[in-house]
């Protein structure tokens, strides 16, 4: 790493971090059904990225590292896309 | 923050098969993804296996949701908060070893440990409350209980959703453990002066690592206990 990220900017992204842990646990109080797994995963997406981009200091590392995180994302794609595309087409019925 | 013990950068230690120093760290950074990317696709599967029977029936979906609406969301988002404050102290830590600060790159390490310790213990406290509260499969749980039948639960389901949750719940645990071990060892390292300003990069993947593991549980916290409705008036310890 050519640069040190100041230790303000990690106490920031802490503060999103817990501003958004409250708010995906207070939605999760309101009557939403399925809709809950979605709003969830959404808000997980965005702690998820702040942690990884900044926590894990890949914003500011090199082509290869993004390219190394990205691998890992690209992977847990194919596992995901290939297993969904074949449970989400299937004729749902009671069983 | 004022700097105390301010260590001075030794020589980089380059080993013989790199070109320069900054190709050392690059490639060191890099076997710590490449980890990483085998520990996103153990958990991934895991994932990817709730998600396919929340897709294979409704009954299924709508069990799993009702099991969730159950599960200690107080201690879920505790701990979640505790996990957060650690990746901070984590990233401190590592920020302290960039600006060569050997007594705070060590409090912050200890921080770190303990409160992975803390989740530790509030996991405990939880997995004893999910006792309590017949949430066990097949060891205690009732399939006649009115929580499962009043909302049209089906009993088994909810069992299997259960099932998810512990194994999901007790291998991030034991990552966690080991991160807890790994921290532990760092900061025994620094105090002796290990880590300065040149020689940074064994507390920055084992960063990675912790952060990691903290990345896990933001997927859990939603999957796992965000999934149904819960009520002010259920929560408890």
């Amino acid at each position: 790493m050519t640069h040190v990220i100041p230790a303000r900017t990690y106490v920031n992204v802490f503060m999103a971090l817990i501003a958004l842990t409250g708010l995906t646990v207070a939605v999760s109080f309101l009557d939403l059904g399925r809709a809950h797994l979605w709003v969830g995963l959404a808000f997980g997406v965005c702690k998820a990225l702040l942690v990884v981009l900044f926590f894990m200091h890949v914003l500011s590392s090199s082509k290869l590292i993004w390219l190394a995180a990205g691998a890992g994302l690209f992977w847990l794609g194919i596992l995901l896309i290939l297993t969904y595309s074949d449970y989400l087409t299937r004729f749902r019925q009671s069983y | 923050m004022e700097p105390s013990q301010t260590v001075a950068a030794g020589p980089p230690r380059l080993a013989h098969h790199f070109d320069n120093i900054d190709q050392q760290r690059e490639a060191e950074t890099f076997g710590m993804w490449a980890f990483l990317c085998t520990e996103i696709l153990i958990f991934g599967a895991m994932f990817a296996g709730y998600g396919a029977y929340r897709c294979l029936s409704s009954d299924y979906d709508h069990a799993f949701e009702v099991a969730s609406g159950r599960l200690n969301v107080l201690i879920g988002a505790i701990n979640t908060v505790v996990l957060l404050t650690s990746s901070l102290t984590m990233a401190l830590a590592v920020y302290a070893t960039h600006t060569g600060q050997r007594s705070l790159q060590v409090r912050w390490l200890l921080l770190t440990a303990a409160l992975g310790a803390a989740f530790m213990v509030l996991k405990a406290i939880e997995y004893y409350s999910d006792y309590r509260d017949w949430l066990v499969p097949v060891m205690r749980f009732n399939p006649n209980d009115a929580r499962w039948l009043n909302a049209g639960a089906d009993p088994q389901r909810v069992q299997l959703f259960l099932m998810f949750y512990y194994i999901m719940t007790g291998l991030h645990a034991v990552h966690l453990t080991v991160g807890i071990g790994l921290v532990l060892w760092l900061a025994h390292r620094a105090h002796r002066g290990a880590y300065d300003p040149e020689h940074y990069i064994p507390v920055e993947v084992t960063g990675l690592y912790w952060h990691f593991v903290d990345v896990v549980w933001i997927f859990l916290l939603p999957i796992l206990y965000l999934a149904g409705t819960h009520h002010l008036r259920d929560l408890h310890f």
